[in-house]
C-alpha cells in the first residue's frame, strides 16, 4: 500500500520500502544489487543516454532506466534478469564497437559483469578522428567520445550555465559542438573545465596531463593529492592539487564540497602556474 | 496519385462537396456540417465532451493506436498553470501521404476537431507542428483557423503553426514539444507522460491530424452515428496510404475489418496489381511495420486485434505493396538507411544500433548475419529511449521471420 511518503516495491524477489522520489537504481542499491551506469554522475541530472542501467519492470513493454526512473508503489523490478543482462551487453558491444581501447573503467567492468564480446559488432565505422589541441588548457579527443551528455550539462544548467557546447548532427553523426565547429578559443568556453571534470572517458583532458601521457611521465601512483583553499576571491573553494614530481599537474575539487560540490572557474582549476614559478624577490617586491 | 475514398467516405469530402465548394469557405464548413458540429461541442460540458471521445472508441491514428478518451481524461484532470492542445502534422513515415491529402483537401476539418479537443480539455492555446516539406499548407492551415474563428466568435483559443526542420524524429511527441521549444528535437524520458508534462511541461493534448478529423465527426454524428462504420473492436474509418505495385496508388478511406486483400484490389481503392505481377508482400504500417507474405495478405483483416496475430499492425495506415519482381532484402536495407539516417543520436542502442544493422545489411546476406541481427535487434526494441529505435528492426524481424520472402535457396 502506498503509505506516506514511501513506496514498497519489489526488487529481484525482495520487498523493499523506499522513499518516494527516490531513482530505482538508488532503491536497486539499498536492495543490495548495485546497477552499472556510464552516463551518470552523481552532481548531473540523469541523461539517461547510455542506456547501461536498463532493467525489467512488470508490465513494461521495454526495459527502463534505473537512474531516471523514480520508485513507484507495487513496482516488480529484475535487475539481472536475461533480458536486462542481454541489453547490457548489446550496449557494452555497441560502444566498444565504435570508440577504440575504451579505458573506461565503468566500461571494463560491464564487459566482465555481461560477458560481452568486444570485437562482436567491430566491422563498421568508427569515431577515429584526429585529437583537437586548439588551446592552452585542454584537449578535445572526440574519438573517446560516448555522447553521455555529462560535459553538455555540465556547461549547461547542471554547474557552469555557459551552454558553450552542445549536441549537432543526428545518428551516428551526432557529437558535441562548440557551434559551427569553431575553436574553443573562439567559442562561449570560458575554460572551467568543468566539462573535463566529469568527462568520463578522457575524451576531455587537461593539456598537462594529456602532455605528460604521450611522454610517459604521467604516473598515477606517485601523485600526491594536497588539500587547500582556492585563494583567488573570497568564495572559498576547496581544492586537490595533484602534484607530481613536486609539481602541480592538475586541479580537482571534492563532489563532496558544499561550497564547489565538484565544480571550479577557470582561476580555480587552471590558473596555477604562478605557484611554482621561479621565487624572484622582484615580483613580490612589485606587489602594490 | 488518386485521392479517392473508398465505398464508405466520412473523413474524405465526397466529389458533391468539393466540386461544390472551395475547402477554404464557409460554405464548405456548411456542407460538412461543422457549423452545426463546432456549436454542438462547445455547448457541452467538458465532462460530456470526454465522455462521448470515450464512448465512440476513437483509437490514435498516428501510429500508437492510444485510446483518445483516456488522454482527454487524463490531460484533464491533470495539474498545470496552462494547458496545450497539439495537431501532430509532421509525417514523415516512409510510405505515408494522408495527412497531407487530407490537410489539403479539407482543413477545415482536423482544425475544427483542434478547436474542439481545445475546448475538450481547457487549453489555453493550440500549436499545430507541420512537417517542413509541407510548407504550402501553413496558409491554409491558418486560413481555416481564421474561418473557424470568424464562424465561432470569441471562443477559439489562439493557434500558432509551427514549421519542422525536415527530422523524422520530431514527430515523435516529446521530441515535438522540444523543437516547438526551440530545442533540439531529441525525445524525453517517459514518464512524465505528455498529458501530465508536455509543451513547456505543462499538461499537453497531442493527437494526430486524422485523430482530430474523426474527433470533429464525431462531434457532429454523436458517438452511436460514429460507431456505425468499422467494426466493434475498433469504430471508424481509416485513411490508408497505397503505394508500390498497384494499379491505383493513393489516398482511400477504408472501414476498420475490411478484409486485407479488398483494400488493394477494390475497384474503389487500389484496383489490383500493376502491370499483371504478383502479389509478394506487403509493408504494413511504414518503416516500422512489418512484413506479410501474400498468403497472409489474403487471409487478414485490416484491424488491430486481426493484425496481431501476424506481428503486424496497422501504424500509420501505409501499404507499400511489392510484386514477385521486388527484391526484400534491398528494401531492408533501404529501411535500414532511413533509420540510420533519421536516429536524433541521443542514446546507444540506437544511435550505434541502426548503423551497424545497415552495416551488416550492406557487408552481408541475411542468412549470414541472421543471429547477430536478431541480437542487435532485440537489445534496440528493448532498451532504446523511443519508439524510433525500438520499432527500428521491426520490419527486418518481421522479413527474417518469413524466409519465404528472402530466402530462395529454401
Amino acid at each position: 500500500m502506498e503509505t506516506g511518503d514511501f513506496r514498497q516495491l519489489t526488487i529481484d524477489g525482495e520487498v523493499c520500502r523506499v522513499a518516494a522520489g527516490t531513482p530505482l537504481k538508488d532503491a536497486c542499491l539499498l536492495a543490495g544489487k548495485e546497477i552499472p551506469t556510464l552516463c551518470w554522475h552523481e552532481r548531473l541530472t540523469p541523461a539517461s543516454t547510455c542506456r547501461a542501467c536498463v532493467v525489467e519492470l512488470e508490465g513494461s513493454r521495454t526495459l527502463v532506466s534505473a537512474c531516471s526512473r523514480l520508485v513507484e508503489e507495487g513496482m516488480v523490478v529484475h535487475t539481472d534478469s536475461p533480458r536486462v543482462l542481454h541489453a547490457r551487453r548489446g550496449i557494452a558491444e555497441l560502444l566498444l564497437s565504435v570508440v577504440e581501447d575504451a579505458q573506461v573503467p565503468e566500461l571494463q567492468e560491464l564487459v566482465q559483469s555481461t560477458g560481452a564480446d568486444v570485437a562482436h559488432f567491430r566491422f563498421g565505422a568508427t569515431l577515429a578522428q584526429p585529437t583537437r589541441d586548439d588551446n592552452d588548457l585542454y584537449i578535445r579527443d572526440y574519438s573517446q567520445c560516448i555522447l553521455c551528455y555529462r560535459c553538455v550539462e555540465a556547461c549547461g544548467e547542471d554547474a557552469q550555465n555557459t551552454f558553450a557546447i552542445h549536441v549537432a548532427g543526428r545518428g551516428f553523426g551526432a557529437h558535441i559542438d562548440t557551434g559551427f565547429d569553431r575553436s574553443l578559443v573562439d567559442s562561449d568556453c570560458v575554460f572551467c573545465g568543468n566539462c573535463v571534470q566529469v568527462c568520463p572517458t578522457g575524451a576531455l583532458m587537461d593539456k598537462t596531463e594529456w602532455t605528460l601521457r604521450q611522454t610517459g611521465e604521467w604516473d598515477e601512483s606517485c601523485i600526491q593529492v594536497s588539500e587547500t583553499t582556492c585563494s583567488y576571491c573570497g568564495v572559498g573553494c576547496a581544492l586537490d592539487l595533484h602534484v607530481l614530481n613536486q609539481r602541480i599537474v592538475k586541479v580537482t575539487s571534492p563532489y563532496s564540497h558544499p561550497v564547489t560540490q565538484g565544480m571550479l572557474c577557470v582561476k580555480g582549476r587552471y590558473g596555477y602556474e604562478y605557484v611554482q614559478r621561479p621565487d624572484t624577490s622582484s615580483v613580490h617586491s612589485s606587489a602594490p | 496519385m488518386s485521392q479517392q475514398g473508398g465505398a464508405q467516405q466520412r473523413l474524405l469530402p465526397n466529389q458533391e462537396i468539393v466540386t461544390q465548394s472551395s475547402p477554404l469557405s464557409f460554405q464548405r464548413l456548411q456542407l460538412r456540417g461543422l457549423n452545426l458540429a463546432l456549436e454542438r461541442a462547445f455547448g457541452m460540458t467538458t465532462k460530456s465532451m470526454i465522455q462521448e471521445v470515450q464512448d465512440s472508441g476513437i483509437v490514435g491514428r498516428g501510429g500508437a493506436a492510444f485510446p483518445a478518451g483516456l488522454k482527454w481524461l487524463s490531460v484533464n484532470e491533470a495539474a498545470g498553470h496552462s494547458k496545450y492542445v497539439v495537431m501532430n502534422a509532421d509525417e514523415s513515415e516512409p510510405g505515408t501521404f494522408k495527412d497531407r491529402v487530407l490537410l489539403e483537401l479539407d482543413p477545415l476539418l482536423p482544425l475544427a476537431g483542434l478547436a474542439m479537443a481545445a475546448h475538450g480539455v481547457g487549453a489555453h492555446k493550440a500549436y499545430v507542428y507541420l512537417r517542413g516539406e509541407y510548407r504550402h499548407l501553413f496558409s491554409p492551415i491558418q486560413q481555416a483557423w481564421e474561418l473557424l474563428e470568424r464562424a465561432m466568435p470569441q471562443v477559439l483559443v489562439p493557434l500558432e503553426v509551427r514549421l519542422g526542420a525536415g527530422a523524422y524524429i520530431a514527430g515523435e511527441e516529446t521530441a515535438l514539444f522540444n523543437s516547438i521549444e526551440g530545442k533540439r528535437p531529441e525525445p524525453r524520458l517517459k514518464p512524465p507522460f505528455p498529458t501530465v508534462q508536455g509543451l513547456f511541461l505543462q499538461p499537453t493534448l497531442i493527437h494526430n491530424v486524422e485523430t482530430l478529423a474523426n474527433i470533429a465527426l464525431l462531434f457532429r454524428d454523436g458517438a452511436d452515428r460514429f460507431r456505425a462504420y468499422g467494426s466493434t473492436a475498433t469504430p471508424g474509418t481509416k485513411l490508408v496510404s497505397i503505394s508500390g505495385r498497384v494499379n491505383r496508388p493513393g489516398v482511400y478511406e477504408v472501414p476498420f475489418g475490411i478484409p486485407l486483400l479488398e483494400i488493394l484490389e477494390g475497384v474503389d481503392t487500389a484496383q489490383g496489381m500493376q502491370g499483371g505481377q504478383h502479389l509478394q508482400a506487403v509493408l504494413l504500417g511504414g518503416a516500422a511495420g512489418s512484413f506479410l507474405t501474400a498468403a497472409e495478405v489474403g487471409e487478414a483483416t485490416y484491424d488491430y486485434p486481426d493484425l496481431r496475430r501476424y506481428g503486424a499492425s496497422i501504424g500509420s495506415g501505409a501499404l507499400v505493396v511489392f510484386g514477385q519482381s521486388d527484391v526484400l532484402p534491398e528494401v531492408a536495407q533501404t529501411l535500414a538507411q532511413f533509420f540510420a539516417e533519421e536516429s536524433c543520436g541521443q542514446c546507444v542502442p540506437c544511435r550505434i544500433g541502426t548503423v551497424r544493422i545497415k552495416e551488416m545489411l550492406e557487408q552481408f546476406s541475411l542468412s549470414e548475419k541472421q543471429s547477430d541481427l536478431r541480437d542487435l535487434a532485440q537489445t534496440m526494441r528493448d532498451a532504446s529511449i523511443c519508439g524510433l529505435g525500438q520499432s527500428a528492426t521491426t520490419a527486418l524481424i518481421s522479413l527474417l521471420d518469413r524466409p519465404v520472402l528472402w530466402n530462395w535457396g529454401l
